[in-house]
């Protein structure tokens, strides 16, 4: 009994910093629509900039006047960075902001390994509150107990300003329609930026708060990322009691994880949110989100036509040119192509569903991953011929695409966008956790192709064979009636379902479809390397095809691939440099500002205004 | 003349409001009928039963004499049932002519063909269906920047596609100037003629309403409070109470003479 | 007080205004009149420059509001009531008339919300309702309410009797006289002509975003034709 009161304790107290930075998230969300994935990056200032304050400030008073110094900052440098970085992009189409807070996620990276360095830093002591008391028999912090009283103050003024005062009136009146908050005589920018700051403070705060208990370590954007999100969904998007009682529930089962079941703690998290979700499709406390109600839909795409002959000969041209690379290209070029080749295919997948379907995958790395952890699997324990594995990768990602997407599909927007995310990661905690089938953190090593394919340039020609056929059957598809029919449910559910269109089946199979090409980029992946680590179905790597695909161009048919190949070489030729995340971070926000249309968007329309393309009719 | 269309004691409750109450109407073959009745009055809940979108809470609605009450929209649409919305749904990223190529994809089942190019599959059929609503010169037109008025014609060729015996009309004409009312109504008349379809729609310009329909029922607080002719409907004093006020906004009986 | 010369608006590359002039006097209530696709919400979006306008000059009360955000135009006592309504749907009547609360500027008729539930008595018993229970009409009803809460001295409504039933227009009709009567000035765009009968002095025409008629209500019924050509009634 003692144990169990002292453990609900300890689950209480972490639930502290994990609502705040949830609620901060959530807050940002509901008045800008901006997924800021940068708001782990956030909770990492935080604690560093705590930590450093604590070192100047003595005593008591300083203790906690640094913690609360610390969440001022980092409101501050939320502040900044939502005027220099995200005021510019407002105008562009939905999503696309969030691409622009990833790079702001490498930036504070490198940032912060420039000012604090490398090593983890240990968290200071609260002074007056080391050691522990003693609760039926049990041990609980002291510091534990103050987090306890603090985090439902903290609540308590959040729900006050939201609910009681003319500011939280009119936040709540921007969350659904920001424009006409503008209308009415408030200044929209500055709410803008005042909720930003004020949830970026939050992030902060709870940083600085937990820093007694965990220290500052640059892992920890990342880390707390995905259980944020998953609170944020469980709670319900946009509500405090629902942020607060998710982060409760998540870090009560997280502490009971680690004492009963120590090798699920982190799927445990992802089963319980798929059950909420399963009874509450919008969370706790959520309301549905009602697509276009926020009066920025943004301009329509643009009607699609197969390539007409030119382009099908620069095309074959292209083509041409790579499968004669191992001719003047030396093998590093044909690696580096190889890997190009793939990732374009990944990327391409991606963008069938996003750019066609309008189905924002969060977490595509499970399809890719997992269909490379498929054939790796099936080598390593059934000594499966390279041939066959390599045929069921993608099956195995395409039936594991079904299974996610029959779950997931029953939600729309962002909440659908989240949950593919928590799939992915609850995937990627099964592979990491389940360490005697999977090898976990060690992976699975010794997959190489068979002896025809073995070497460099066969490798390629293989690559090269299935990835430029995967992404033209991809853009064929996408010209085919099933194409037609997953844009048809996109410009209009109510349409296509009143014309006899099963939407939910069109976006079943595209969602499985696309998780089979991904599975195909898997299979092609894992034995070009020989090997197989579970960091290929990690958040980042399903971040980076969906930065590829928004900076490419979600609304042209090649954005998908032109990102890739482009990132892809520039990623190479950066991560040459110590410091390269922040170049990265950098140039990811300057393609963001200066092309709001992704690359190939921006240059169709530069194309068009200098009269080499042809003008679309009066495009609004 | 055959019913087309028939609900019998027709209610829907959420929680404690009752927001369409025990309505029983009956719709003819080529007949235009008109449901009107205050904002909030049921009209909407009423549609989105007879379309399968809401469940009645009771009684049940017959199309050609079969039961299809709790069907969902998509079986109802094939067994021949087509609307237009009030705010316009159309396919925004297409071409005018893709969009009623669509529909027909649907209706010869063919939606989830990979191989063949969309573009090329019913094309004349869907020019046919756009020279039918005075569409075919804006037919690769793409959707996104056409007038409003010729995305109401749009819808009509989309809900005409699978060859419907019945269309429901949710508003058809509004957010249209006057003569696009008049022109819309007329081309759904004479649809109604030549085709033997039957429509039911809902609206509030009584311009509209008094010059084009064969019937009105009116509906208050969830029920059917009367069912006429236009000239009964007009003179009716509970309708003039509840809905129509003093007829200082809409046309008077003379001037409707007149023109 | 009100004062468009030369207005040019784009939708991306849509010419909707062209060259569109005209006046709005104090005290007056004009009608903006002209087909679907004429301009006429581009023309109310272009004043509370929600839509910048590419060149020409939007003046208020002497002053160029041309490129202003769009809240400093609105805090000058431009009120704007959009078509769609788009009151908030998740907040309560009260709420809704707390976000539209501006302080009274010279000249203004500084509203109180007791004021207004006595213009609106169907909105007074609901002031503890959210927005998403209330009727068409009703909500209609809460958009004017809601601007007026700015204590605006211009109020531009955006085809008010849209999707209304008669019997809520004629209540507007009474609404929109009694503002009258208290020196508002308004500014109304309208498809329904019986509508713009009922309460305006001046009807401006538009079509294709260029002015086709400007004056007062006896001189368009007098010109049957020019109703005829722009209004086709």
């Amino acid at each position: 009994m003692g144990l169990f009161i002292a453990q609900l304790l300890t689950g209480l107290a972490n639930a502290g910093a994990l609502f705040m930075v949830a609620s901060g998230l959530s807050l940002i969300f509901g008045v800008t629509r901006i997924v800021n994935f940068a708001h782990g990056s956030f909770y990492m200032l935080g604690a560093y900039v705590g930590y450093t304050l604590i070192q100047v400030l003595p005593g008591v008073v300083g203790f906690w006047g640094a913690i609360l110094l610390a969440g001022l900052a980092v409101g501050l440098i939320g502040m900044l960075v939502e005027i220099l970085v995200l005021r510019p992009v407002y105008r562009a189409p939905e999503l696309f902001q969030l691409v622009a807070t990833f790079g702001v996620i490498l930036v504070i990276q490198d940032l912060a390994l420039m000012t604090w360095g490398p090593e983890d830093l240990l968290g200071p002591r609260s002074p007056g509150l080391v050691g522990v008391v003693r609760i039926m028999g049990e041990p609980v912090p002291k510091y534990d107990i103050a987090l306890l009283v603090i985090t439902p103050f903290v609540a308590l003024a959040l729900w006050y300003l939201m609910t009681q005062t003319r500011v939280g009136v009119l936040v709540r009146a921007a969350t659904q329609d920001r424009e006409m908050v503008g209308a009415l005589g408030v200044n929209q920018a500055w709410l803008f930026t005042g909720v930003f700051a004020l949830g970026c403070g939050l992030a902060g705060l709870g940083g600085a708060l937990q820093l007694p208990k965990g220290g500052a370590d640059l892992m920890m954007d990342f880390n707390i990322l995905t259980a944020v999100f998953v609170v944020v969904v469980i709670g319900g998007m946009g509500s405090l009691p629902g942020a607060y009682l998710a982060a409760v529930i998540i870090s009560v089962l997280n502490v009971f994880g680690v004492t009963y079941i120590p090798q699920s703690t982190l799927v445990l998290m992802f089963i319980v949110m798929v059950l909420v979700l399963m009874i509450r499709p919008y969370g706790l406390f959520g309301r549905e989100e009602v697509a276009g109600e926020h009066g920025q839909v943004g301009e329509p795409e643009r009607p699609i036509k197969p390539a007409g002959l030119q382009v099908r000969l620069l095309v074959a041209a292209g083509v041409a040119a790579l499968a004669a690379l191992p001719l003047y290209g030396s093998g590093f070029m044909q690696v580096l192509t190889t890997d190009i080749l793939i990732f374009c295919l990944f990327a391409a997948s991606l963008h069938f569903l996003l750019g066609l379907g309008g189905l924002v995958s969060f977490g595509h790395a499970a399809y890719f991953g997992g269909g490379a952890y498929v054939a790796g699997l099936l080598v390593k324990h059934a000594g499966t011929p390279m041939e066959l594995a390599f045929i069921l990768a993608p099956l195995g990602a395409g039936l594991g695409a079904f299974i996610i997407g029959w779950v997931c599909l029953r939600l729309t927007g962002v909440y659908f966008a989240m949950l593919t995310l928590a799939f992915a990661q609850l995937l990627w905690s099964l592979v990491f956790q389940w360490g005697e089938f999977t090898g976990g953190d060690d992976g699975i090593l010794g997959l190489w192709p068979a002896k025809w394919l073995s070497g460099t340039t066969p490798y390629f020609y293989f690559t090269l064979v299935f990835s430029v056929g995967g992404v033209l059957f991809l853009r064929h598809v996408a010209h085919s009636p099933f194409g037609y029919a997953l844009r048809a449910a996109r410009d209009s559910e109510r349409q296509a379902e009143a014309t006899g269109i099963n939407t939910r089946r069109v976006r079943m199979l595209a969602f499985s479809f696309a998780g089979f090409m991904a599975g195909l980029a898997g299979g092609l992946f894992v034995f070009s390397k020989g090997s197989i680590f579970p960091n290929e179905l990690e958040i980042t790597r399903s971040f980076d095809a969906l930065i590829v695909v928004f900076l490419g161009g979600v609304k042209t048919l090649s954005g998908g691939i032109v990102g890739a190949a482009f990132f892809k070489g520039v990623e190479d030729v950066l991560t040459r440099f110590e410091y390269w995340r922040l170049a990265m971070g950098l140039l990811i926000i300057g393609v963001v500002i200066l092309a709001p249309d992704g690359i190939v968007g921006t240059l169709r329309k530069w194309a068009e205004r200098l009269g080499v393309l042809k003008r679309a009719e009066d495009e609004s | 003349m055959s019913v087309v269309l028939e609900t019998r004691g027709l209610t829907k409750a959420f929680g404690g409001l009752v927001a369409v109450n025990d309505v029983s109407l009956q719709l003819h073959k080529g007949e235009l009928l008109a449901l009107i009745g205050p904002n909030g009055a049921g009209k909407s809940t009423c549609f989105n039963m007879l379309m399968g979108q809401l469940r009645p809470t009771k009684g049940s609605v017959h199309l050609m004499g079969e039961d299809i009450t709790g069907l969902s929209p998509r079986v109802i649409w094939r067994r021949g049932v087509g609307r237009t919305f009030q705010i316009t749904a159309t396919y925004a990223s297409m071409t005018v002519v893709e969009n009623v190529q669509m529909a027909l994809l649907s209706h010869n089942h063919q939606v989830l063909k990979v191989l063949p190019y969309a573009h090329k599959m019913h094309r004349d059929r869907a020019h046919e269906l756009l020279e039918m609503v005075g569409m075919a010169e804006q037919a690769d037109r793409h959707c996104a920047v056409l007038a409003y008025g010729d995305l109401k014609r749009l819808e009509l060729a989309i809900a005409l596609a699978h060859e419907p015996t019945l269309l429901l009309m949710d508003e058809p004409t509004a957010g249209m100037a006057p003569r696009e009312r008049i022109a819309l109504m007329q081309l759904t008349a004479d649809i109604v003629r030549d085709q033997g379809v039957s429509v039911l729609f809902t609206e509030h310009d009584m311009d509209v309403v008094f010059a084009h329909s064969h019937r009105i029922m009116v509906l208050n607080r969830g029920q059917l409070i009367a069912d006429g002719n236009v000239e009964a409907i007009r003179n009716d004093p509970r309708v003039q109470e509840v809905y129509l006020g003093g007829g200082t906004v809409f046309k008077s009986e003379d001037e409707a003479e007149d023109a | 007080m009100l004062e468009l010369s030369a207005v040019n608006s784009f939708y991306g590359k849509a010419h909707v205004l062209n060259d569109l002039s005209f006046t709005v006097a104090r005290g007056q209530v004009v009608a903006l009149l002209g087909r679907n696709g004429a301009g006429k919400t581009t023309t109310m979006k272009s004043i509370m420059q929600l839509v910048q306008p590419r060149s020409g000059k939007v003046t208020f009360q002497g002053q160029d509001i041309t490129g202003m955000p769009t809240h400093k135009v609105a805090k000058l006592g431009l009120g704007y009531v959009p078509e769609e309504r788009r009151i908030f749907t998740d907040l309560t009547v009260a709420e809704n008339l707390e976000v539209g609360r501006q302080p009274p500027r010279d000249g203004t008729y500084a509203w109180t919300t007791d004021m207004l539930f006595d213009l609106f008595p169907n909105l007074a018993e609901r002031r503890g309702n959210r927005g998403k229970a209330l009727s068409g009409g009703e909500q209609q009803m809460l958009t004017i309410a809601r601007t007026l809460m700015g204590n605006p001295s211009l109020v531009l409504l955006d085809e008010p009797s849209e999707g209304i039933a008669p019997v809520i227009v004629e209540q507007m009709v009474n609404v929109i006289k009694t503002l009258k009567a208290d020196g508002l000035t308004v500014l109304l765009s309208e498809q329904n002509l019986h509508f713009a009968r009922a309460v305006a002095d001046m009807a401006v025409i538009i079509e294709g975003g260029t002015q086709k008629f400007n004056g007062t209500l006896e001189e368009l019924n007098a010109h049957p034709e020019i109703r005829d050509a722009y209004l086709s009634i």
